[in-house]
This record gives structure tokens, sequence and C-alpha cells, in this order.
């Protein structure tokens, strides 16, 4: 619980609670005025969720391996070496001063897979070339027979199936017995047993090692971040983290072309599946955002994209679990911050649910008319995006600015609007990027 | 001519349809007339595609259904060899990419379409792109990819093609989510795409023929 009478408060109390403990991080800032800039930073974020109109536009971009770059870096430092990372984070942020830090979640720590042995994804170093962001390899990572694991006990299905095949390191997990076989003192010796076994004991060292070098990354992250923060004022992004039940099934369990095909041919048993995941997508947010005292929660959503599936389908199977997910969001007072990668323009009238209470959430677009989106989504949410990510590589500074301008022109003019990227920005032609920034500054001062 | 076969197909009936393959086959249809109404559903389905009323989750389950009934069909189908008469196409998604979904579609739909269609797979590089067009006389190259670095990975590979001699003989498409003409003008491709019904489009446009 975040206070000690949190079953007491309302949504909105709980709301406005973890909104206050954000805007008022008990850190030890570079000075009055830093401290000020970060409060007013906070300010434009809750403005903006408010449906209000903000001091100044926020500017708030995806951000992936671009300050790497803009520092002179490659991908592989990013992931291994923590000293470029932070001089990289530091330049990029007091170069342009934006309003969220860059997600240094993103920046993971190859060592830590590297000890697991982790299968899902390659990454420099590690199967791709030195200078790539990480790359997820599809395929079927949970069976089309499985969902009656999943569904009987998700956890019993991760630790025992799933997990053991995400991470060589791990597949001794499948070895073990679920912790669900401990109850009396006679039934929980055997259990203890299988622990002393060479192939678990091994895997348990890895654990323990790759737990080290996860903990050095946490401390180099929240070294970083907290820089940012405390000289610059400039405030986290996000506080934790979730994922559509649909997502979660298809990103990285069934795979895309799994999933597609389990909706046909298995479709109840999918549902079943996703109702089972609502509330462990809810629980693993709730825990996060306790922790870190930041209510935004960062929610990519990917398999429900315009062409995906059809608009009866995307209601029939990828918004009933996913709203359930932030209902159950918004009631602990947190803040779902929505990221529609993909075209979302089929989406918008499911989306502008009247279920879900207004000024509540953000939805951020990519290849979206965003004028639509304000009209049908914006009357209800904060809404933000869509520079794109091609235009930022390739485009002129010009386009840039003018693309900003009549961005801002027909979303933020009444405030609700958080401008950004299209795209988690790997790759940026500086002096583009700077034009992105620039006009943000200049046209969402007062718009 | 079996509309009960297209329907069941188009309808993404699986069971019904494969069992149907199984009947007319049994009861002496011509496979190559089975096939050939398969491939009027898949057609079908391209249609519906293209005007939205069909997505990708259309397309792939239709290819899982194609893939079911070629596989009834093929003892029974005595080595028709179905090289397209549209010409070449050397197609992959390109080097530092892995994705390939949408290729795949493109890949199914160009081949049903008559193209003689060689699939280089993913992480393609320029050398294997230029081996693929001189071995096959290629006619059109699809570059595929979904990453922004994918942009400059296309760049190198056309300047690979070029580099080879080959550039004159082959018409390029660049495709994927992120493209656009920014991207065609950028890599120095003749075309672009976000979609199998772009590509087929291109495609009928550079070899002359109907989409």
């Amino acid at each position: 619980m975040f206070t000690d009478d949190w079953n007491k408060l309302t949504a909105d109390e709980r709301m406005a609670t973890r909104l206050d403990a954000w805007q008022n991080v008990p850190i030890a800032f570079a000075s009055p005025e830093v401290k000020q800039i970060y409060h007013d930073r906070v300010q434009l974020w809750r403005d903006a969720i408010a449906l209000k109109k903000p001091a100044h536009v926020p500017i708030t971009p995806w951000i992936g391996l671009f300050p790497m770059r803009y520092a002179g870096f490659t991908g592989h430092d990013g992931y291994y070496d923590y000293e470029k990372l932070g001089i990289a984070w530091d330049k990029y942020h007091q170069d342009f001063q934006p309003d969220a830090i860059a997600m240094t979640l993103a920046m993971v720590p190859g060592k830590v897979f590297d000890i697991l042995d982790y299968k899902m994804y390659d990454w420099p170093g590690h199967g791709t070339e030195q200078d790539t962001s990480y790359q997820y390899n599809e395929k079927e990572w949970m069976k089309d027979d499985e969902y009656d694991l999943l569904i009987a006990d998700p956890s019993n299905y991760w630790q025992r199936f799933y997990v053991p095949r995400m991470f060589g390191a791990l597949e001794p997990w499948s070895m073990l017995p679920p912790f669900t076989d401990l109850c009396e003192m006679p039934f929980t010796a055997p259990f203890f047993a299988g622990f002393a076994a060479p192939p678990v004991r091994e895997m348990l060292q890895k654990i323990m090692d790759a737990g080290d070098a996860a903990m050095e990354w946490l401390q180099a992250f929240m070294a970083i971040d907290g820089k940012q923060m405390a000289t610059l004022g400039i405030p986290q992004m996000a506080g934790s983290s979730t994922k559509a039940p649909y997502d979660i099934i298809g990103d990285t369990m069934r795979g895309t072309r799994g999933l597609m095909l389990d909706k046909f041919r298995r479709p109840d048993k999918l549902k079943a599946a996703m109702e089972r995941l609502v509330p462990l997508a809810i629980n693993w947010a709730v825990r996060s955002a306790d922790a870190t005292g930041n209510p935004i929660v960062f929610i990519p959503i990917h398999k429900g994209a315009d062409g995906f599936m059809s608009d009866a389908d995307y209601r029939e199977f990828y918004w009933p679990t996913f709203k359930a997910v932030l209902l159950g969001l918004i009631d602990e007072g947190l803040v779902p911050l929505v990221f529609a990668e993909g075209g979302y323009n089929e989406r918008l009238q499911a989306i502008a649910d009247p279920e879900i209470p207004d000024g509540r959430m953000i939805w951020m677009f990519d290849d979206t008319d965003m004028a639509r989106a304000k009209q049908i989504v914006g009357a209800h949410q904060c809404i933000g995006g869509n520079v794109p990510g091609s235009m930022l590589a390739m485009g002129t500074p010009e386009q840039v600015d003018a693309y900003v301008k009549d961005l801002l022109a027909k979303t933020a003019t009444d405030g609700g609007f958080l401008l950004s990227t299209g795209i988690v920005l790997d790759e940026a032609d500086p002096a583009c990027y700077k034009a992105f920034i620039d006009a943000g500054r200049k046209y969402g001062a007062d718009v | 001519m079996s509309k009960e076969l297209t329907d069941a197909i188009v309808g993404m009936r699986e069971d019904e349809a494969l069992a149907l393959v199984k009947q007319e086959l049994a009861a002496g249809a011509d496979p190559v007339a089975v096939l050939e109404d398969a491939k009027a559903a898949m057609t079908e389905l391209g249609r519906l595609f293209e005007c939205e009323q069909a997505f990708i989750p259309e397309l792939i389950m239709g290819g899982e259904i194609m893939r079911g009934i070629s596989e009834e069909l093929k003892p029974h189908l005595k080595g028709t060899g179905e090289a397209g008469t549209r010409g070449a196409v050397v197609i992959g998604t390109v080097q530092g990419d892995i994705h390939d979904i949408g290729k795949d579609i493109v890949v199914m739909m160009l081949d049903i379409n008559g193209y003689d269609v060689h699939d280089l797979g993913v992480d393609v590089s320029g050398e294997q792109f230029t081996a693929a067009i001189r071995e096959h006389d290629a006619k059109i190259v699809g570059l595929s990819g979904l990453l922004t670095l994918a942009f400059d990975s296309m760049k190198t590979i056309i300047e690979d093609i070029v580099a080879a001699g080959l550039r004159d003989q082959v018409k390029i498409m660049v495709g994927g989510a992120p493209a656009d003409v920014q991207v065609q003008e950028y890599t120095g491709a003749d075309g672009w795409g976000n979609d199998v019904g772009q590509a087929l489009k291109l495609a009928a446009e550079w070899t002359g023929g109907a989409a």
C-alpha cells in the first residue's frame, strides 16, 4: 500500500496523493532553483493529464539509442559501459533539456543477459552488429497446446515452462516442483531435495551472479537518472510498466503469427488466458509504482494496431482485458501512459470508451491522424505524439519545424497534449532533433 | 470450380476447407483445379485486405490453410513446377533487421500472382542480394525492413547492386511499416510500399501487367 490509509482513499484521492509524492520527491536537488524547475516540470504533466493548458507544451520524447550516438558512442556501449551511458545521458539532457528523462530502462544491461544465456533477443555483442539496438527473436516461446497450463496456474507455467525457455541458464527450473507443493511439514523436505541436483546448483549460482550484475546496473541507472533530476530538474518519464494482456501473450509468448492463428483456432482459450493475466498486469505496475513513487505507468501496445485485426476483433479480443488493466491502474491512483505504436486510426472510437473516467491517462500516438485523435480521444484524455522518426533521421530542420508547428496548432491549443516522437528514437540527425526541441519550445509557449 | 472450397477458405473455416479438399480428391477431382480454387480464395482475401475488410490475421490464416491444402495436393500434383511467368523477384529483409511477417505475406501474394519469387530470408547482405539477382536473372528486388537502421542498410544494398553493374536490370522497391517516399529517395529505390497491395501494384507496373 502506498500510504497507511490507502484502503480508505477514493481513486481521485489516490491519484492526487501519488502525483503530490512525485512532484515533491524527497531528493537533494542541486539548488532551490532546480527544485522549483523540477516542481514546475511535473506541474506541466499534471496539467496536461487533467486536460488543462500547461504553462507550455511538455516535450516528452520516446528515446532509445539516440543519446549514445549523439555522444559518439555505440549501442554496445549503451548496454555494457555505464560510464559512457552516463556521459551520453548527461550530454543529451544538458543540450536538449526535455521535460522527461530518456528511458534509461531501455538501456538494458547486456551482462545480466549474457550470464543468464538469454535466448529471446539478440543484442550488440550477442548476435547483432555492435551499433544496433536489441532485437526480439520472433518464435513461439509458448506452444499452442500450453494454454491450459497457463490458465490453471500462471506462476507455475512461467517458472517451470516458459522461463526455462527464455534463458538457457534457467532450464533447470523445469526440473523443480512448483512451490504450491509446500504445505505440511512431512511434504516439505522432498521439495528441497531437488535443489541438491548439480544443474540446479549451477543455475542458482548464475542467478546470484545475474543478481549482482543487475544490482550494479540498477545502481548506475538510479545514479544517472538521479543526476538529471537533481541537477537539471527533469522528472523520469514513468515509475512502472505493464502491458495489455493480448500483447503479453502475442509479443513474447505465442508470437505475432501464433497469436493471429490462435484467434481463429482457439479463441476461448486465448480469452481465458488473457483474463488470468489482468490482475497480474495490474499488480506488477502497482508494486513498482509504490517503490518508485512515480505514478506514470509505461504501457507500450503493439498487436492491436491498424491492420493487425478488424475493429470488431479489437473490441472482442484486445480491448476488454486491456480496459480492465487500465481501470485497475486508475483505481490505484496510477496514470497509464499508453504508447500506441503503429497506426491507431481505426481504434480511436473504441479507446474513447466512456467507462474510463476523463482526465486519468495519456494516449501517445505514432502513425495516427492527430487531429482526429484530438477530436475523439483528446476530448476525454491527454494525448501526445507523433513527430515521425523518419523525419528526424532523414528530413530537414525546416520540415521538422513546420511539422511541429502544424501538430501543436491541431492538438495543443487547449492543453491536454504532450509533444513527443512517434517512435522510440534510435537514430536522428542532431540538427533535426534540435529543430524538434526548439520548435516545441517556440510554438508550445503560446499555442 | 468449387465455390464451396473458395468460400470456406475466405471464411477462415480451416477444418471445413481441408475436409473439402480430401473429399474432392477422393471423388477424382483434378488437383490442379483444386489448387486454382484455393488460389482464387487467396486472391479474394488479397482484395478484401485492399478494401480493409480483411486484415493481416486473415492473410496469415489464409496462408496456413493454403499450406495445409498444398500438403494434401502435393502427392497428386506431378511436377507442375510452379515457375512464375511474370518474372523473377528477389526479396529479403535487409541486413541488421530480422522482422519478416510483412515480407512473408508479400512473398506469398507475389507467388500466387505468378511471379517467380526467391525469398532470401532475414538479415540479408548486399552480397547475398547481388548474388541472387544474378542467379535468378531477377527483374524486381524487394527490400524489407522495420527498424530505422534498415534505411541505411537498404541504401548500402542498393549501392552494392549499382557497384555490381546490376542496377539497370532491376526495379527496386523498399517496404515495411516505416517506408515512405523519403525512404525511397534516401535509399535510391524506385518505389515504396507499406503493404502487400502496394507491392503488387508496383510489381505489375514494372512488368507491364495488371495488378
